[in-house]
């Protein structure tokens, strides 16, 4: 049913807690989820004209990049968008046929290919633009949080995270059980002030997002030094940047 | 929000059909339609063909048309699965409507009682459908007050003027009543209307692209690079735009054939009276779907989604 499974305190939430700080843009993950879940529990995840000048597709994470501020201090900030794997998901709850479910166990939500219809309405539900369409299959697409992954005891334990997460080179991505107010994650979003994203839509997002830590403000800062004579090469003056914070 | 045609034909055509068999049901439990056996089987079988098609049409939208019937099954939560029960319902009291009236004429209580039904059946349907997008909290054009009362009216005035249209023929008196009561839900239709516009320009964004990345605390937020160089199914489906101008074109359209049209042709037919109206209140009908349509094409393509945001444009 599409009924929201009631939540106990304590229950098991997993989600994704994704660092802006350290994310450094480079699309990795989006690629390894295409990657994965190509030929995983949604696959496949379709191309058209993949090899033509419009290549278009079904992705379940995307890459955004922002500039934050204005002036000296502005800040260039990657940001990728995937399922936030909701607590109030109206995906969920607007879909006509039960296809659509949050799962009880561990509040994962996820698409019933087989009973789909592809009404789209889901998409429409959601704020974030999570779900994509399968033009090709005829039905919805989403992060599963790679539950083909995570569960998988044919791979070994370390694997077990989500592709996202396993390949991230900057080790931006933090997957765990964020109903646990001890876990790793929910530990990290506690000291790094971690947030939701849209609040104001009442979806109560499981993800979370790390803010870009604060920095000297640059448009305080006196402008560069002037070169001693002699100082040296530029990694000479990077050493001595870092040291004078 | 891309304005599909086989959504717009299933909010417009089963509106207008809808509207008809309600005021079938009203009009004959109050004794002001036609008594002939066959007036009441042929129009509520023309309301029944407009609503169906309507339907049939909303499948064509489907990713998988065969599965449609698995759509009844969530009437606890959503309001696309409540449209399909009540829609698939009002079809028992409107066939036993038609049958009582072919065989008994509409006064007696074998009719008025499935006239009624149906009658009520109809406007539930017309209301779970404009619920679909009053529900939907990222579409503030959708997610809005004005949208329930917006689609109620127009079926009532469509549903009026195919009404009119189709009793004028068998009798011009039943016929000007039907054309009156189009007259007035066409200006009460319009109202709401230009209420609905006037309250969605002037309604502050739900979000902005700063509480959607959540960087506002760094100032405000832009966009410096997309996902993709080339379109998704999101930029597609829910990133559809017109230019603001032909916006502006596009209402005084609607307003001009949906609404001052048919109120000028009604009102000529109830003048003239028959024969002139045998021809002004079926053109009555055309202009007032053609114009329903225009307006449910803006109601998608005025229509802007939080998704969007992420792509650096407001919502």
């Amino acid at each position: 049913m599409t009924d929201i499974p009631r939540q106990a305190p304590g229950q098991k939430k997993l989600g994704l807690v994704i660092d802006l700080d350290t994310c450094v843009g480079c699309h990795a993950c989006a690629v390894n989820c295409k990657e994965w879940n190509t030929s995983g529990h949604y696959a496949p995840l379709t191309d058209f004209d993949a090899y033509q000048e419009r290549p278009q597709g079904v992705w379940l994470n995307r890459v955004h990049s922002y500039e934050a501020g204005t002036g000296p201090d502005s800040r260039t900030v990657h940001f990728p968008r995937s399922c936030l794997h909701c607590e109030e998901p109206a995906c969920v709850t607007v879909c006509p046929t039960g296809a659509s479910y949050k799962r009880a166990e561990d509040g994962i939500v996820l698409v019933n290919t087989e009973i789909c219809i592809g009404c789209k309405l889901c998409s429409w539900a959601c704020p974030y633009g999570a779900r994509e369409f399968d033009e090709d299959e005829g039905v919805m697409k989403k992060c599963t949080l790679c539950i083909d992954r995570i569960y998988n005891e044919n791979i070994p334990e370390a694997e077990r995270v989500p592709a996202c997460v396993s390949t991230c080179p900057a080790h931006a991505r933090h997957f765990g059980d964020l109903g646990d107010p001890d876990s790793a994650v929910s530990r990290l979003v506690a000291e790094r002030g971690g947030y939701d994203l849209m609040p104001e839509m009442g979806y109560k997002p499981v993800n979370k997002y790390l803010p870009p830590r604060r920095r000297k403000s640059q448009a305080a800062a006196p402008g560069p030094a002037p070169e001693p004579s002699g100082a040296g090469g530029s990694v000479l003056r990077w050493i001595d940047r870092v040291l004078s914070r | 929000m891309n304005p599909a045609f086989s959504v717009i034909m299933l909010t417009t055509s089963s509106g207008a059909g809808y509207g008809m068999l309600f005021w079938l049901g009203v009009m004959g439990a109050a004794g002001a339609m036609p008594a002939a056996r066959w007036f009441g089987v042929v129009a509520v079988l023309i309301a029944l063909a407009l609503a169906t098609a309507g339907l049939l049409a909303s499948t064509l939208h489907l990713g998988h048309p065969e599965r449609a019937w698995r759509a009844v099954s969530q009437w606890r939560t959503s309001w696309l699965s409540r449209e399909g029960v009540v829609s698939l319902a009002t079809y028992l009291p409107a066939l036993a409507f038609a049958a009582a009236w072919g065989l008994g004429g509409p006064r007696g209580v074998a009719t008025v009682v499935p006239g009624l039904l149906a009658a009520l059946c109809t406007m539930l349907t017309v209301a779970c459908q404009a619920m679909i997008y009053a529900s939907l909290k990222p579409i503030r054009q959708w997610h809005n007050r004005f949208v329930l009362p917006n689609f109620l009216l127009l079926a009532l005035f469509s549903g009026a003027a195919c009404l009119a249209a189709t009793t004028t023929f068998w009798e011009a008196r039943s016929g000007r009543i039907v054309a009156g009561v189009g007259v007035v839900f066409c200006i009460g239709a319009a109202v709401a209307k230009i209420a609905y516009w006037r309250a969605i320009d002037r309604a502050p964004p739900v979000a902005t692209m700063e509480s959607a990345t959540g960087l506002g605390t760094l100032g405000p937020v832009r966009e410096l690079e997309a996902p993709h160089t080339e379109e998704n199914y999101l930029l597609r489906e829910m990133g559809y735009a017109i230019a603001r101008k032909h916006g502006e074109r596009l209402r005084g359209i609607a307003l001009a054939v949906g609404f001052a049209l048919p109120a000028i042709l009604l009102i000529l037919g109830l003048a003239l009276g028959n024969p002139a109206a045998l021809v002004l209140f079926p053109l009555a009908a055309i202009a007032a779907l053609l114009g329903v349509y225009v307006e449910r094409w803006l109601f998608f393509a005025q229509a802007t989604h939080t998704i969007t945001l992420y792509y650096g444009r407001a919502a």
